[in-house]
């Protein structure tokens, strides 16, 4: 066995995601503490060579890379089938693997795969006594959680979006590729993806530094309108608490909170959220939370750093004036 | 058709919970309810059979608490459930529970589907049905929000599931292993009849014999993960700036400057 750490390279039609950067950059630090090193694992269909370089530039010293149309759509069977074998063959200590839907699928198969344990969705991950620690939420972040895998290896982690920095790449890193090959060919794989319909809106939530969110308070579907011009002059995702999305005027893609999708952007902006625990949960991490409500008693207003307590569809446009003022 | 559910019990969600100095979770006069997220697995179970007929089976691997659990699933209209549990299945971890789960399914051996919810409320893993799926070595279309189509007789699935662009549509052979999320469809209440029903049920209980389980691959000696602490998470003193200007563009202002100033834009 090794002390290498491996990080899985996630991509959509060739794009590397965020989160397996902030991946590869937590992974070059820990190989950093243990003297060891960072291997990358680039696997998706034809074109995907770039990301050999750019995970290189994120910190890895070896790229494991496979082109293959099987590999091109996402799908857990092919992917864990890949990982498993060259993980087999080097012996890495830890696998790294960004905790996105796709993330948290693959995290636990790979794990059933080579008889190990996965800790999901770590928001911390330390070397205590030789010995990694890592740290989660559990109850939707009311109570946290140390958790260690002492025994078995490798020891899968994955880590949740934006709970670690994203380093910035070095083009002048070196690094060696070396092509891998599929273990599955398509009729050893059961599924087939058919198609993708892409969310409407751009911005995905997770990986969304800016948020504009709107509750209860914006009254109906129109009621969006406003936080969607704001968005649009931010570069922000849409988002919505349950009462929104249960009254049917937005989608549940664009749900924050225990039900929904956990985010942490640098920017929170709730519009006429009161601020239920179970919002809370989804949204608590931000890094600044701002709170427009018209009712000064709100919860929102305990957990936010700022507030406006004032009528959203006055707010909100003075807002997006004020930016655009601003921002040009 | 033969559907499975797996589920588990939890606090409620609005539960308040807390710690002691020895580490102990308490969620305090909470109610043990089934896992919210379980519920979408139930009722979309219930409208596969109402559309293709057949059964649905709940099962739970836990102490006596999970019947929590499985009778609100039966109360739902369930047709079958089990509970499987020896106390050398506690401290299981996510690898253990799943080695669990797939052996009880494999003993049933005439499943054509594999239901289970997002994820659980408590641990928030979200591990359990991807694992159970390696396990058996049945498709893994976890995130469900849609099943566009079931053919039971072409033995096939396609659904769509959520990622973080969109909604991939995925086909698949039955059996399958679909992980559900909110949006699939409205949990429905449980009846009073149900509730009865559910009141006079006998709850099969299976031991690691009955699945033909390992004793070293179950409990503490069959997981990986240990969770040596747990403990309350940092509280952020004080309440919100609240900003204030002499009309409502003036205070719009003041707050983009200060986000500015906290280098958030």
């Amino acid at each position: 066995m090794s002390n290498d750490i491996f990080v899985w390279v996630e991509q959509f039609s060739g794009h590397p995601t965020a989160a397996s950067w902030e991946a590869a950059g937590l992974a070059r630090r820990l190989a950093d503490e243990l003297g060891s090193d960072v291997t990358a694992c680039v696997f998706g269909g034809q074109g995907i060579e770039p990301l050999a370089q750019e995970a290189i530039s994120y910190g890895a010293d070896r790229v494991l890379l496979a082109e293959d149309a099987t590999l091109a759509d996402f799908r857990v069977e092919p992917q864990a089938a890949l990982l498993a074998k060259v993980v087999r063959e080097a012996e890495p200590a830890v696998v790294l693997i960004g905790a996105t839907f796709r993330g948290r699928e693959l995290g636990p198969a790979l794990a059933v795969e080579l008889d190990t344990g996965c800790i999901a969705d770590c928001t911390a991950l330390e070397f205590e006594d030789g010995q990694l620690v890592a740290t989660r939420p559990i109850y939707a972040g009311k109570l946290l959680s140390k958790c260690v895998i002492p025994e078995r290896r490798p020891q899968i982690f994955t880590t949740r979006v934006r709970a670690f920095p994203k380093p910035e790449p070095d083009s002048s890193r070196s690094g060696e590729v070396t092509r891998v090959e599929p273990v599955l060919a398509e009729d050893e794989i059961p599924s087939k993806v058919t198609g993708f319909k892409e969310t409407k809106g751009g911005v995905s939530l997770t990986d969304a530094a800016i948020i504009v969110s709107g509750g209860r308070g914006v009254g109906g579907p129109e009621g969006y309108e406003p936080l969607r011009e704001l968005a649009q002059v931010l570069g922000a995702a849409l988002g919505a608490s349950r009462a929104a999305v249960d009254a049917g005027w937005i989608p549940y893609e664009h749900q924050v909170g225990q039900t929904g999708k956990t985010v942490s952007p640098d920017l929170y902006i709730a519009c006429g959220i009161s601020g239920a625990i179970q919002h809370q949960a989804g949204m608590r991490t931000s890094k600044v939370i701002v709170a427009i409500n018209k009712d000064p008693e709100a919860p929102i207003f305990k957990l936010a750093h700022y507030g406006i307590v004032n009528d959203l569809f006055k707010v909100v446009p003075a807002l997006t004036e004020a930016f655009k003022e601003k921002l040009g | 058709m033969h559907i499975v559910v797996c589920t588990k019990h939890t606090p409620d969600s609005e539960a308040k919970m807390s710690v002691d100095e020895a580490g102990n979770v308490s969620w305090g006069e909470s109610p043990l309810i089934i896992n919210p997220w379980d519920e979408y697995a139930v009722e979309e179970a219930l409208l596969l059979r109402e559309k293709y007929g057949g059964t649905v089976t709940v099962i739970s691997m836990g102490p006596e608490e999970a019947l929590e659990a499985l009778k609100h699933a039966i109360a739902m209209g369930c047709d079958e459930a089990i509970r499987i549990w020896e106390e050398s299945c506690a401290d299981s971890d996510t690898l253990a529970t799943s080695y669990v789960l797939a052996r009880a399914i494999e003993k049933m051996g005439d499943v054509d589907l594999v239901l289970f919810g997002k994820s659980a409320i408590d641990a928030e893993t979200w591990q359990t049905g991807p694992a159970v799926a390696r396990r058996l070595g049945y498709p893994s279309l976890m995130y469900t929000i849609k099943i566009a189509e079931l053919d039971p007789d072409g033995r096939t699935i396609t659904v769509e599931r959520l990622l973080e662009e969109g909604r991939q549509v995925v086909s698949a052979p039955l059996p399958a292993v679909v992980g559900t999320t909110k949006g699939i469809n409205e949990p429905r209440y449980t009846s009073f009849i149900g509730i009865r029903k559910a009141a006079r049920m006998e709850y099969p209980l299976w031991t690691l014999a009955d699945i033909g389980a390992e004793a070293d691959k179950v409990g503490a000696a069959g997981s990986a993960v240990r969770w040596p602490q747990i403990f309350m998470p940092p509280v952020r003193e004080g309440e919100a700036e609240i900003i204030e200007g002499e009309t409502v563009a003036e205070t719009a202002r003041i707050l983009v400057e200060k986000l500015l100033a906290e280098k958030v834009i």
